[in-house]
């Protein structure tokens, strides 16, 4: 038993690149579609409201996996261009994602006190100026632990790129598979692939913790 | 519906209710509102729960939109904007541009719990007023002065007492310098021994003589002391209003005495 260190680590790590991509991607979209359709679901505008709801709701309601091959398979005959496999799994990643993450910045927008949005109106600050300064600032706190559970599933789920024949670490891990079929060896390569996922989910977990510990300046000390 | 106003007061009116109803479904809780309040006036307003004062202040800083009629600040509507000689709806920068001169301080404090006490009283002035960050800082230092916290200008809300908290509440809607400033129970969820604190600080400012005050108060001595006129509100209507000494000490009708009954037995 893990004898082969030396040889599938490194092979495994190959694909290291293109997962940590696949991630920044997938994240970069998903946190962007998060904000903007999460407050869109707060919208007084039914017509913004209604929008962001089917959105959320068909993205949230398919398989991610489906999703991938849909833009990746059928999205090319559809329209006049094509998509590289590369950009077909980040949007897959990053729309079904973010879907999830909507719904958290939705919540924490809802649960900061209306007296916060009343104080605001009180000093004349304008609609966008209350979001901006007084009710995101505060909507952020709640929504970190939340967002960063949702980092650490996306991370996850760039593993199912290799099903769009990206060669990620999951990739070149059933590679290695292919090649070495004894129980010993399947069960050596599957050991590297989950502790690699586990190590590259570390520094999420700190990082959350960190801007949650920063976010709580002044809210805490109660 | 006449009209409720300070015959005494030649002072320009400042804000003006005409013909004002606000209901919530078939829920009415104000009815034909017809109230002047005068430049530099403090109104208080006195009445059981449910009688609809706190709408009247809440439609005056654009909280809530009445259902009917119209409310004039300084000369110029609120919830209206004329349009070739014609009513129609405000939008948002029309409300900004009249509520403007409008200010509030809330029963719960409602301070920004994200923000420094400075930062609290200094956000508005730079962001709203365009002034800038030293001209706002020191504006809000006087203010936070004038209600005895100088010294807490670094701190967070969560670090201040009820009573501070609410003190800063006062500077900083004073920070904006509103026209008419209006105080929605502002004492009602301090602990009993920091009533004093904050009451001590409207007087202080009602006694400058500027600003123009609208005061919901369950504290009858305070409105005793510091109001120009008393408004008993009962089921969404004024039904008695004048000067302290005529609503306080000498209530007409059986609601009023029983009413003022409540606070009597407690003051004992």
């Amino acid at each position: 038993m893990f004898t082969n260190i030396d040889t599938f680590l490194p092979y495994i790590l190959g694909g290291l690149s293109t997962t940590v991509q696949a991630f920044l991607f997938g994240a970069v979209l998903a946190y962007s579609i998060a904000l903007v359709m999460g407050l869109a679901r707060t919208s007084r505008l039914a017509i913004v409201r209604g929008f962001a709801t089917v959105f959320v709701e068909l993205f949230r309601g398919t398989s991610l996996l489906v999703q991938m091959f849909f833009f990746a398979y059928a999205f090319p005959s559809l329209m006049p261009f094509t998509v590289s496999a590369f950009v077909a799994g980040g949007l897959a990643l990053g729309l079904n994602y973010g879907a999830y993450a909507s719904e958290v910045v939705r919540g924490a927008v809802l649960a900061v006190p209306k007296g916060q949005t009343e104080a605001a109106i009180s000093l004349n600050m304008s609609k966008f100026q209350t979001m901006r300064r007084v009710i995101l600032p505060q909507a952020v706190r709640l929504m970190l632990p939340g967002l960063g559970n949702n980092a650490i599933e996306l991370l996850k789920g760039t593993s199912l790129v290799y099903f769009i024949s990206l060669a990620d670490m999951t990739f070149n891990a059933n590679i290695l598979r292919s090649s070495n079929t004894s129980l010993s060896a399947q069960v050596e390569i599957y050991t590297y692939l989950l502790l690699t996922y586990f190590v590259l989910a570390l520094p999420l977990v700190f990082l959350t913790r960190w801007l949650e510990k920063r976010a709580s300046k002044g809210v805490s000390t109660v | 519906m006449t009209e409720v106003d300070h015959a005494q007061n030649d002072r320009k009116v400042i804000v003006r209710y005409r013909d004002v109803k606000k209901a919530f479904g078939d829920n009415v809780v104000l009815n034909d509102l017809n109230l002047n309040v005068h430049e530099g006036e403090k109104v208080a307003l006195i009445g059981p729960s449910g009688s609809g004062k706190t709408t009247i202040i809440r439609m005056l800083m654009t909280l809530e939109e009445p259902t009917e009629g119209t409310i004039e600040v300084d000369g110029e509507m609120l919830w209206h904007k004329e349009v070739n000689g014609k009513l129609e709806p405000a939008d948002e920068k029309h409300l900004r541009k009249v509520r403007g001169k409008i200010g509030m301080v809330f029963q719960q404090y409602n301070l920004f719990p994200h923000m420094s006490i400075i930062r609290n009283c200094t956000e508005a002035p730079i962001h709203v007023l365009g002034l800038s960050k030293e001209e706002a800082t020191e504006r809000a230092k006087q203010m936070l002065e004038k209600v005895g916290l100088s010294d807490k200008v670094d701190m967070y809300p969560s670090q201040l007492s009820g009573g501070q908290q609410q003190r800063v509440a006062i500077a900083r809607s004073l920070v904006m310098q509103p026209k008419v400033l209006l105080f929605d129970e502002v004492t009602a969820a301090l602990d009993p021994e920091l009533v004093g604190e904050v009451l001590e600080v409207i007087k202080d400012i009602a006694a400058e003589g500027e600003t123009t005050m609208m005061l919901i108060t369950h504290e009858m001595d305070f409105a005793r002391d510091v109001a120009d006129r008393v408004l008993f509100l009962d089921n969404g209507l004024i039904a008695e209003h004048g000067t302290p000494h005529d609503v306080i000490e000498n209530p007409t009708s059986d609601r009023l005495k029983s009413f003022l009954g409540r606070f009597n037995s407690s003051h004992a």
